[in-house]
């Protein structure tokens, strides 16, 4: 534990943010309309720093899985530079593990096009089994795996790209209650175990608040940044807690107001 | 159930000041009883159950089969040179393993007809890839790809044999216009199917290019190719029949397309059903042997065929 937050702050020293985003936006080709442009995200500037867990929080189209996008690569802005240390990992809502192949052998292809040496994919895909407390869980096929195992070993393989970010898209979005509260204490426990930082984009408040050290609140078509609050909660939090609750119920409060500017044209 | 019961319990009562390990000890405790409550064990049929379910009824439809045959042939429905009998059929079998050819005959065709497969599938994979993925190829040749799949593979044969002459290389050719596009198509069709997330996830793990295409385009279309390659097949033996019927010479060895010819030509319709049946077996036994069992082991690991 001592070495991890020595390493983090080591890293913290040396690199001064784990994503930098500077005056994004982004339009895409509008249906309907030859040659016209809808603009999904509006000159959004955000920084994470090492080690930070952010939750990104809007209603629908607030242009999160976009913003998400961009971060992973997998798309470009249309304006404004985006800046991430390495290439980010990233996890979906739908578990994404490939089925052809075991839990064990889906963390290995993470490491395998990393470029780990064969010899030490098995070892490094128990380690990480382990940190997700799947161990043994090595040979299953997905399907015989349970929806909460299932994003377990999702993020055990987004761990294994190795990133000094990951990016989540409502992970735990499909989960039922009980495993959901699970994984967030779980993933709490791995954050600072590695000192990853973290990009939770979420539609659920206080799941937004109960795992974030900021959270910031994005308003809907187009997405731009409308507010921001850290919490000071000490962890480990509990969704019950009543800090927790209040500062939900504020959050709320802006969330229904900045959907709310859409009804009345 | 208990250790769930008392794993939520813990927690509740458990205040945020508790001190950590205590905290992850719970965790970790509810975490191992979510799991076991929440895993499903697929158990797998024995063996003796399959046998019964599967062997039973399809030998029954036989044994149906040819009751009424003999009876049709008792009752006199058609002279003999139209409708031999059951025994007539199994005499030929009888002679025909005396003689030592009916494994000659079914072999020829057998060998023609995997080898021929084979290499369709060397052409059909990288051909369906190419369709697949590069979209210029795609508008350019998808749609005669898919076209060339309707056109009846026996109308190759004039041209084959024109062209190559009367040899075995003229098979291979018509095998090859007859199986190429249902692998290529069989192989567009499972990658169109693959859903998105999985080339999405690909790429963020860093998946690009060949190596994309190694390790989740192939794998994820794999249902879709293994049905393209089970028509493949089916089309390469239909061709090879086709051409052995129409395109015989005493320099090709007598395979079944010429055995059925020969009893044509003889008169002898007890040699031509002999044929027609080893035709028939064969195309079963390979689909039974080789590509039903491996679409089951790919659809089962998958989770994607749920014994009932």
């Amino acid at each position: 534990m001592a070495t991890t937050i020595a390493k983090a702050a080591a890293d913290a020293t040396a690199v001064t943010h784990a994503a930098r985003i500077e005056h994004v936006s982004k339009s895409f080709p509008a249906p309907g309309t030859p040659g016209g442009q809808q603009l999904v995200l509006d000159d959004i500037t955000l920084d994470v720093a090492p080690g930070e867990f952010v939750t990104l929080l809007g209603a629908s189209g607030c242009g999160k899985s976009t913003l998400l996008n961009l971060l992973a690569g997998l798309d470009l802005p249309s304006a404004g530079s985006i800046d991430t240390d390495g290439r980010p990992a990233l996890m979906f809502q739908e578990h994404a593990l490939f089925p052809w192949l075991t839990a064990g052998k889906n963390i290995e292809l993470a490491l395998k096009l990393r470029g780990i040496a064969k010899a030490e994919r098995r070892q490094e895909a128990e380690r990480l089994l382990e940190l997700v407390r799947l161990q043994g869980a090595h040979r299953k096929r997905v399907h015989e795996l349970s929806g909460g195992m299932r994003q377990r070993v999702a993020l055990a393989r987004a761990l294994a790209q190795d990133s000094r970010l990951l990016l989540m898209d409502e992970p735990f979005a499909a989960l039922d209650a009980i495993t959901r509260d699970v994984l967030h204490d779980e993933l709490t426990r791995i954050w600072r175990e590695t000192g990853l930082s973290v990009l939770f984009v979420t539609h659920n408040v206080r799941e937004a608040v109960k795992l974030a050290q900021r959270v910031v609140l994005l308003s809907s078509r187009p997405g731009r940044l409308a507010r921001e609050w850290n919490v000071g909660i000490p962890q480990p939090r509990r969704i019950e807690d009543s800090a927790v609750a209040e500062l939900s119920v504020e959050i709320t409060e802006e969330l229904r107001r900045e959907i709310r500017r859409h009804g009345q044209h | 159930m208990a250790s769930t019961d008392t794993g939520v319990d813990a927690k509740g009562d458990g205040s945020s000041a508790a001190g950590e390990p205590q905290d992850t000890h719970d965790l970790a405790g509810l975490e191992a009883g979510l799991d076991a409550l929440e895993s499903v064990q697929a158990a797998r049929t024995p063996l003796r159950e399959t046998l019964v379910r599967k062997a039973l009824p399809p030998i029954t439809a036989i044994a149906l089969v040819l009751v009424v045959w003999q009876l049709l042939v008792g009752a006199g429905a058609a002279p003999d040179y139209k409708l031999p009998s059951p025994s007539a059929v199994w005499d030929e079998v009888i002679d025909a393993w005396l003689q030592g050819t009916l494994l000659d005959y079914i072999w020829t065709s057998v060998s023609r007809g995997l080898l021929g497969f084979l290499m369709a599938l060397a052409i059909g994979t990288p051909l369906g890839l190419l369709v697949a993925r590069v979209r210029f190829v795609r508008a350019a040749i998808g749609p005669i790809l898919a076209g060339l799949q309707s056109l009846p593979s026996v109308a190759w044969v004039p041209p084959a044999v024109i062209w190559l002459g009367l040899n075995d290389s003229m098979m291979y050719a018509v095998i090859l216009l007859g199986a190429v596009p249902s692998i290529a198509n069989g192989l567009v069709a499972g990658i169109d199917q693959i859903p998105p997330l999985f080339l999405r996830a690909g790429r963020t793990l860093g998946a690009t290019g060949l190596r994309e295409a190694w390790h989740i385009v192939m794998p994820g279309a794999l249902p879709g190719y293994l049905a393209g390659l089970k028509q493949g097949w089916a089309f390469s033996w239909r061709s090879l029949m086709a051409a052995e019927i129409i395109a015989s010479s005493p320099d090709l060895g007598v395979g079944l397309g010429q055995l059925l010819e020969n009893g044509r030509n003889n008169a002898s319709m007890a040699q031509v059903f002999l044929a027609i049946f080893l035709i028939l077996l064969v195309g079963i036994a390979i689909d039974l042997l080789i590509f039903s069992p491996l679409e089951r082991r790919v659809l089962r690991s998958r989770g994607l065929l749920v014994t009932r």
